[in-house]
């Protein structure tokens, strides 16, 4: 079947099979490999998007729910050569090792500070805890989390879905 | 997709806090690990595996599989053109099984096809008739049972003692001094360690092109290259030449990418098909599909004076190797090398024994036989402190080994060893008070699936040391190659093919770079086998030891020659070796030469923990860490290091094991394997006690593996603080420590 979706404010199109998941479409696809494919069964985030602005692991959404919606994945979140200010922060922090679970990871930081712009070390953890991650333990996530939400200019995300954005031209905030 | 940011990312010298050069791609999703490869015309292949732990194959029918949508081939052992078997050690595992299946999880046939479920649906068809045959599946008793490889190939000429008992793979003995030597004071206890899971989170993936000429291009996720290359070009019948390795982007390794995955499987299809291949496990068969932890019983007596020296430490080990020997001939070596930890003792001895069974394979994890032997150990050390009411800290202080002391295979410690320093540093960490009830569920032990308020909940402080070695010993010719290019332009290139797996050892290349040239414009070129000698694996806490110092060596070598020919391109390759190993004896264990282990790193670590008694939950409340680190080269890393390895020992303490009834797996997904959560990791403090090492690139040592060797056993110190309980066994039950 064909299938319409918006992703990162762009209309794109695609012919799946009706079993393929949405994560299987954007990766292989529609040319967003950002998502990842750790567990393909909904138990580690690592596959992460916005659907209609909802956080959903796209491994368990199928493509064709997705047609006609909006998709918003860790590829969209930067604009241009500016990441976005929690991207910025998972830098700085050294919350990035491998790297697998982190495009997951930062979509599900951007999903709550946009609704709660200063969480609590104990509704990070809880907020972070379908998202795992091997390699760090967590620590300088969180810290990566406070450093965000403490953040340099963190607004509310623009209708578009990118907002938030770390580094103007003076390296200080853009918003 | 850029990569660019407003700050000079790539600025940093050795010992600075150098934010990693691929943070940004990575953040942003930019960065391509092995599963997201693409390439036009390329197929996905799927590899069908036993279902079975122990079965005869009487036949193989393909004929329906061939004809399934989409498919372009089906392949069995028929197809390997060159060699039938490989093995990171001994080549005792056939590239797809022959007559017999020895694991649950054994490949058996191939098939490539147009889409992955066409593929995944076509090895369905494959008719497979097995004849089932009893497993092996309790190592107690393996050497009782007929041998899985009665070729023996850990047998002859490898240095290793005699064993003529069925399915050992490697004994060895460990006699210092007089191991009957009686003490005032003796404890005794038996241990056990399941079975723990790497559990990385990119799973096995890569893309095998074909090169039109019979070579191929595998682009692959590994954690040594050359090895690899080592391995796969005689089952593919090419010379080294036609079979080119390219690191693709790694999603954590930890030991579970040093044996191969999908390199021969995913080469055969693409030289078969004429067309690129891809390959990508999925989490049930990335569980199946790579060696674990080894499951560990462990027999132990400690004697000591009645003030608390260390007189005797007699310890027997055993380790489930599973059904093939991969690189279990080292991890039992290891497992007996630091069976004392970082303590002195005048006397021990310790037998050490892994055994084949038809388990799942196990090899290299983090920590490699030193996390199984501490657990035990540092539970003894407990005990002894408990039996000569000695304070625990001080009791390992009293023993804390020290450079020019023994080790127990007779090799005296001539680097940097600050037990002491690490000990004191760790135990001077002050932990949180106690917290009141009632309060928010989620930092009652279980989390917000406590359903009390807490009246159970009891506390425990606990503490544990752990070391272990620094590189490969007992002889192995540890190198890594370097090279590097400077032009006239000022610019230079690295090309190693250490593999960055996550630990950060390409940041590392280039601080070395930048410092050892002076310059920021160094580049670091991709990890290939075509271009650069091998540079040995990311495995043992030695890439950025032996990393550093080959491109120091080369960076010094083509100044040397830019003197010589100025203004004119350089290009020097080097290669770098850290102090020659010896062998042990394979009689005595003792050491044959000045020593069998390069250097060795200590981390001491102190845990507070919290225990619901009446619902067996628990909740790691804070942990303290001090470790020897020699040099941080980047201090940001070498936390994060320590952070996440503390997070892999305090999953094996709490929750990790790979299940088996009767060698089969029964929870091959991280809904039944659990891996620590954000909710399960407590803040960890560290210090960094750096105590140059004399032999190593600017004073470092490795750091990622002594966290993990300890902190298993030091979460259980914590447990056993707060119930009063012996607790054995790792991972600890509900059922243990419900009161």
């Amino acid at each position: 079947m064909r299938i319409s979706v918006r992703v990162n404010g762009e209309e794109h199109q695609a012919d799946c099979w009706e079993g393929e998941s949405l994560l299987f479409a954007l990766r292989e696809k529609l040319g967003f490999p950002g998502s990842k494919n750790a567990c393909e069964q909904g138990e580690c985030g690592s596959c992460s998007v916005l659907l209609d602005g909802t956080l959903v692991c796209s491994c368990l959404v199928l493509a064709a729910q997705a047609d006609g919606h909006e998709v918003t994945t860790v590829e969209g979140l930067a604009q241009g050569d500016h990441l976005h200010a929690v991207q910025q922060a998972f830098v700085d922090a050294g919350a990035v090792q491998c790297g697998f679970c982190t495009p997951g990871l930062v979509v599900a930081t951007v999903d709550l500070l946009k609704r709660n712009a200063s969480p609590t070390d104990d509704e990070i953890r809880e907020a972070l805890s379908g998202n795992l991650c091997r390699c760090t333990g967590y620590a300088k996530i969180f810290d990566a989390v406070r450093l965000a939400a403490a953040g340099v200019g963190w607004t509310e995300p623009a209708e578009s879905g990118a907002a938030g954005f770390a580094g103007g031209e003076s390296g200080a905030s853009a918003l | 997709m850029t990569q660019t940011t407003q700050r000079p990312l790539e600025a940093g010298r050795i010992g600075e806090l150098v934010p990693r050069a691929d943070a940004p791609p990575k953040v942003q999703g930019a960065f391509a690990f092995a599963s997201d490869l693409i390439v036009p015309g390329m197929l996905w292949g799927h590899t069908l595996r036993s279902p079975h732990a122990h079965a005869r194959i009487v036949s193989i029918d393909i004929s329906e599989a061939v004809t399934m949508p989409g498919v372009h081939a089906v392949l069995t052992h028929d197809d390997v053109p060159g060699a039938k078997t490989y093995g990171l050690e001994f080549p005792d595992q056939p590239v797809l099984a022959i007559d017999r299946v020895l694991y649950y999880g054994e490949a058996v046939a191939l098939v490539a096809a147009e889409h992955p479920e066409q593929a995944r649906r076509a090895a369905e068809r494959i008719a497979v008739e097995y004849e089932l045959l009893e497993p092996v599946a309790d190592m107690e008793h393996a050497t009782e049972r007929p041998d899985l490889h009665p070729d023996r190939p850990t047998r002859g000429q490898h240095g290793y003692r005699d064993d003529d008992r069925a399915n050992v793979v490697r004994h060895m003995v460990i006699r210092h001094g007089d191991p009957d030597a009686p003490g005032d004071v003796t404890v005794s206890g038996v241990y056990d360690v399941g079975i723990q899971d790497q559990a990385f989170l990119g799973p096995e993936s890569g893309l095998a092109v074909p090169d039109g000429e019979g070579g191929v291009d595998i682009y692959v996720a590994t954690q040594w290259l050359h090895v690899d290359r080592a391995q796969v070009a005689p089952c593919l019948g090419l010379p080294l030449e036609q079979v080119r390795i390219h690191l693709a982007g790694v999603g954590g390794a930890f030991g579970g990418r040093e044996d191969l995955s999908m390199q021969i499987h995913g080469a055969l299809l693409a030289l078969h098909t004429n067309r690129p291949v891809k390959i990508v496990y999925n989490r049930e068969e990335s569980f199946t599909g790579h060696v674990h932890r080894h499951p560990a019983r462990m027999w132990c007596e400690h004697r000591a004076t009645r003030e608390g020296k260390l007189v005797n430490v007699r310890m027997r080990i055993l380790l489930d190797g599973g059904a093939y020997a991969s690189s279990s001939t080292a991890v039992a070596s290891n497992a007996a090398s630091f069976a004392v930890g970082p303590y002195e003792t005048p006397n021990a001895l310790i037998e050490s024994t892994v055994v084949y069974s038809n388990n799942p394979p196990c090899g290299a994890m983090r920590g490699f036989g030193a996390v199984q032997t501490c657990f035990a150990s540092e539970a003894q050390m407990d005990r002894l402190a408990a039996a000569l009411e000695i304070d625990p800290v001080e009791l390992r202080l009293l023993n804390a080994l020290k450079p020019g002391d023994v080790l127990p295979t007779g090799q005296t410690i001539a680097g940097s060893m600050p037990v002491a320093e690490t000990i004191r540093a760790a135990a001077a960490l002050e932990p949180p008070g106690a917290e009141a009830l009632p309060r928010d569920p989620l930092r009652l032990p279980g989390g917000a699936g406590n359903t009390t308020r807490g009246e159970g909940v009891r506390r425990g402080v606990g503490f544990a040391v752990g070391f272990k070695n620094i590189a490969y010993s007992e002889g192995f010719d540890d190198y890594c190659a370097a090279r590097v290019r400077l032009f006239p332009d000022g610019s230079a290139e690295v090309h190693c093919a250490a593999a960055e797996v996550g630990q950060g050892v390409t940041g590392v290349m280039l601080q070395v770079a930048r410092t050892e040239l002076d310059t920021d414009d160094v580049r670091l070129a991709p990890s290939q086998t075509s271009t650069v000698d091998s540079a040995g694996s990311s495995s043992a806490s030695r890439m950025t030891w032996m990393a550093a110092g080959a491109v120091r060596d080369a960076c010094r070598a083509a100044l040397e020659e830019r003197d010589r020919r100025p203004g004119e391109e350089i290009d020097v390759e080097r290669i770098y070796r850290h102090p020659q190993t010896t062998p042990l004896d394979p009689e005595t264990g003792q050491i044959t030469g000045e020593r069998a282990h390069v250097a060795f790193a200590t981390c001491a670590m102190k845990v507070v923990a919290e225990v619901d008694v009446e619902l067996g939950l628990t909740r790691v409340v804070w942990i303290g860490a001090a470790q020897d680190v020699g040099k941080a080269v980047n201090p940001q890393q070498v936390e994060g290091q320590i952070e996440g390895g503390t997070a892999q020992g305090l999953g094996l303490a709490l929750m990790e094991e790979i299940q088996t009834r009767g060698g089969l797996i029964t929870n091959a997904s991280f809904t039944d394997y659990l891996i620590p959560t954000a909710l399960d990791m407590p803040p960890v403090e560290s210090v960094l006690i750096e105590v140059p090492e004399p032999d190593a690139p600017y004073g470092l040592k490795g750091v990622g593996e002594p966290p993990t060797v300890v902190s298993t056993a030091a979460v259980v110190s914590a447990l056993r603080a707060a119930t009063g309980r012996d607790l054995t066994r790792v991972p600890v039950s509900p059922d243990d420590i419900c009161l």
